[in-house]
């Protein structure tokens, strides 16, 4: 038993050389964020006019779109990951975090998105839920990144995991292009899609569509520095599975009294 | 196992909702044909668990493995084989909803309604194999199965029930709609099933 | 302690079976070093040096089931024509050593090879040479016997003769036969198990615990098929704790502990009849290992 001790305090010391996944580059993105935040909070809640129709509450717009583009990015990111793990020879675990970080901003966003949506639903068309295309598909990509987490915590080694999660995650994207068409799929009382059509400055005042860009670069700064750290300490952890290995094989072979 | 206790659970289940819609002879005939589906899916997590159940009892699967079996053909064959129960079971909860909820199958939408009840049921074979056989070897899948494979077949849901909306006319809906919606579920089971049989090698192993 | 008592235990209960011809074609075999205890290793695996080179060639393979270590470092090589006998307490690894051989576990250190194949790249290529016996029989119980014998016959394209002299040579051939497995005892499940693999006509055979829930004439059955298809050139492991009936089987006797299998098939135990000074080596080993373990996990 004596032969463990050196192990343990040898990971612990390198646990702790290490333990911010902060750097310069993350801070800055950090801090980009943060002044990103605030212009549009100033955009959003003092710059913008409230809407004719809608009032003050079209002000939830300027979370609502940025939060489901960021979802929308975080899913298509972990399919590309989820295809590179997949499909490159190395079968690399960075595409496989890449693709698991993503995906679970990407659950978050849509569960922000779907909340804000329920509040402005219930301001505008007086109710919470609508059991119209666009929030019916939304709520299905919202459960079945939901199933993909839960394979990812699925017992097994880390291939296992990357190899699982990967086949759900190229599925599960599929579902994108039915969310986004679905209300011209189900001919809806869903409003189109204001920001990613064609026509739009012909249908929002300028400094709506500016405030709504704001929130786009500033939610998305906020993905990308997300993403850094939790790819990071995803790595982490399974580093630390692979320490924790070392030290059951260490225990397992003092074990056997060989070595 | 379809015949002893998939199918009479599948009947319990239009009885049950007959009740939950308190036996009102016009909602439940307008409702039928998601109330068919909805049963079907059901049964659908009952039939892939004792398919993976056959070969996880007893280690068959590592077996298959061990002989080389292609992973491509278990997945076929899985597939085809819950297809077929599937199909039998869906003709006799569409003669549970013409008995039970008093729907009317008209001659002119006999021919959707069997391109649906083919195109729907692929799909759903497909994407039960898939993910039972992800699940069968971990612990919990008793949930995770139902977890990944409903929101996986809702598209199948939404779209069957539509197509077979349209084959009985019931409601408003129109014969000719039911055809994109036949649509849509042969992408569904094309997609599933290419990407099931591919996938399918790698999910099983360790 | 279980597994010292029991594995000692059958031992001795086994000892009336043992077969005499086995003995003198053991003896043939250059009789190496019997361990006087547990630490005593001797350097030499004896290969039978052949020229195809070995079936089976482990360095230092590590293998997990989930984060647990099964495998913490095994190194062997068995070569063509051997039966190979892996003995250890219960927990030792014998069975992951099987399945890691089987081409069923991803190897995650050290290099394994397997019929030419390199595990680490080409687990598909193991699989079709290999026939696998687990604590499972891999059978499905809806089919009947036959049908069971015919479908692992199957995988290799073997013909309907050699599907009934499988089932023949197993004992399961006449009244058995159309009977659905999911009816049958445990024992003659066992046996149809045994005749699927024979009809699977693998060149490396690996069984665990094989003489588990098998009658006196099944164990018959299944020395004789194992010594037929290894002087026909098949390899065979065998994981046992029926010391007796398998030391009796077996060219070359290798300890699993821990993990481990030290040293290129080290800890070699050959041929001679199993004298009752061994016996006593052996039960006091595991109960060694057993110790260890209790040890190891009181700490943890």
């Amino acid at each position: 038993m004596t032969t463990l001790e050196p192990n343990r305090t040898a990971t612990a010391s390198e646990v702790v050389a290490t333990r911010s996944t902060g750097t310069k580059a993350t801070r800055a993105i950090g801090i980009a964020a943060v002044v990103a935040m605030t212009w549009l909070l100033l955009f959003a809640l003092v710059f913008s006019p409230a809407d004719v129709n809608q009032g003050d509450s079209v002000r939830l717009m300027y979370i609502h779109l940025p939060t489901i583009w960021v979802a929308y990015l975080s899913f298509i990111v972990s399919a590309i990951a989820s295809g590179m793990y997949l499909f490159t020879k190395k079968h690399s675990l960075g595409w496989d975090r890449m693709a698991g970080a993503s995906s679970e901003i990407g659950v978050i966003f849509v569960g922000l998105t779907l909340i804000v949506g329920m509040l402005w639903g219930r301001l505008t068309w007086g109710v919470f839920w609508q059991w119209d295309a666009r929030l019916t598909t939304t709520a299905l990509l919202f459960v079945t990144y939901i199933g993909y987490l839960a394979v990812r915590r699925l017992d097994g080694s880390h291939h296992q995991r990357a190899k699982r999660s990967a086949v759900i995650g190229l599925l599960g994207v599929l579902l994108l292009p039915l969310v986004h068409w679905s209300v011209r799929i189900w001919r809806s009382l869903h409003q189109e899609a204001t920001i990613l059509n064609t026509d739009l400055d012909a249908e929002i005042d300028g400094i709506m569509f500016f405030s709504i860009l704001v929130g786009l670069v500033a939610f998305s700064l906020l993905y990308v520095w997300l993403m850094l750290h939790r790819t990071r300490v995803m790595a982490m952890e399974d580093l630390l599975d692979d320490r924790g290995l070392d030290l059951a094989l260490a225990e397992r072979r003092a074990e056997g009294g060989v070595r | 196992m379809l015949t002893n206790q998939v199918l009479p659970f599948a009947g319990v289940t239009m009885l049950i909702f007959g009740f939950a819609l308190d036996a009102n002879k016009a909602v439940l005939e307008l409702v039928a044909p998601g109330l068919v589906w909805l049963a079907t899916m059901f049964s659908l997590l009952l039939l892939v668990q004792r398919a993976f159940a056959v070969e996880g009892d007893d280690g068959a699967l590592d077996a298959m493995r061990v002989a080389g079996v292609d992973a491509r053909a278990i997945f076929l064959g899985k597939a085809i084989g819950l297809a077929i129960q599937l199909l039998l079971l869906e003709v006799v909860l569409l003669f549970a909803a013409v008995v039970l909820y008093g729907e009317t199958i008209p001659a002119g939408g006999v021919v959707l309604l069997v391109t649906t009840l083919v195109s729907a049921t692929c799909g759903l074979a497909a994407v039960g194999t898939l993910y039972g056989g992800l699940a069968a070897g971990s612990k919990g899948r008793e949930t995770l199965l139902p977890l990944l494979t409903l929101p996986a077949v809702a598209p199948v849901l939404i779209g069957a029930t539509r197509a077979v909306e349209s084959a009985l006319g019931t409601g408003v809906a129109e014969l000719s709609d039911g055809w994109q919606w036949v649509g849509l579920l042969t992408v569904f089971a094309v997609v599933f099933g290419v990407g099931g049989a591919l996938a399918f090698g790698p999910l099983i192993d360790e | 302690m279980h597994s010292c008592v029991e594995s000692s235990g059958v031992g001795i209960a086994q000892k009336s079976v043992f077969d005499p011809i086995e003995v003198s074609r053991n003896s043939v075999q250059p009789v190496a070093a019997i361990g006087n205890d547990d630490d005593d290793v001797s350097s030499d695996p004896g290969p039978t040096a052949t020229s195809s080179g070995p079936v089976i060639e482990l360095v230092d393979v590590v293998a997990t089931l989930g984060q647990f270590p099964a495998l913490s470092g095994a190194t062997m090589r068995v070569d063509a024509g051997e039966i190979v006998l892996l003995r250890g307490p219960n927990g030792a690894g014998k069975t992951t050593l099987l399945r890691l051989c089987a081409g069923l576990l991803p190897v995650v250190r050290g290099n394994a090879t397997v019929m030419g194949h390199d595990l680490a790249t080409d687990r598909e290529g193991v699989r079709p040479h290999v026939g696998l016996l687990g604590h499972q029989n891999g059978l499905f119980a809806d089919l009947t016997v036959a049908e069971n014998v015919r479908f692992w016959g199957a995988t290799v394209g073997a013909s309907t003769e050699e599907i009934g002299a499988a089932m023949e040579r197993m004992g399961v051939a006449d009244r058995l036969a159309d009977v659905p497995v999911r009816k049958l005892s445990a024992g003659q499940k066992r046996r149809t198990a045994l005749a699927g693999l024979v009809a699977r006509r693998a060149r490396l055979w690996l069984l665990d615990e094989p003489h588990s829930g098998l009658d006196q004439r099944g164990r018959d059955d299944l020395d004789a098929t194992l010594r037929q298809a290894a002087a026909a050139g098949a390899t065979i492991l065998v994981a046992s704790h029926e010391l007796d009936r398998a030391e009796s089987l077996a060219t070359r006797i290798v300890g699993v502990v821990a993990g481990q299998v030290t040293a290129g098939g080290t800890r070699l135990l050959r041929g001679a009849s199993p004298g009752c000074s061994r016996r006593r080596i052996c039960a006091s080993s595991v109960a060694a290992a057993c110790s260890r373990i209790r040890c190891c996990r009181s700490q943890a």
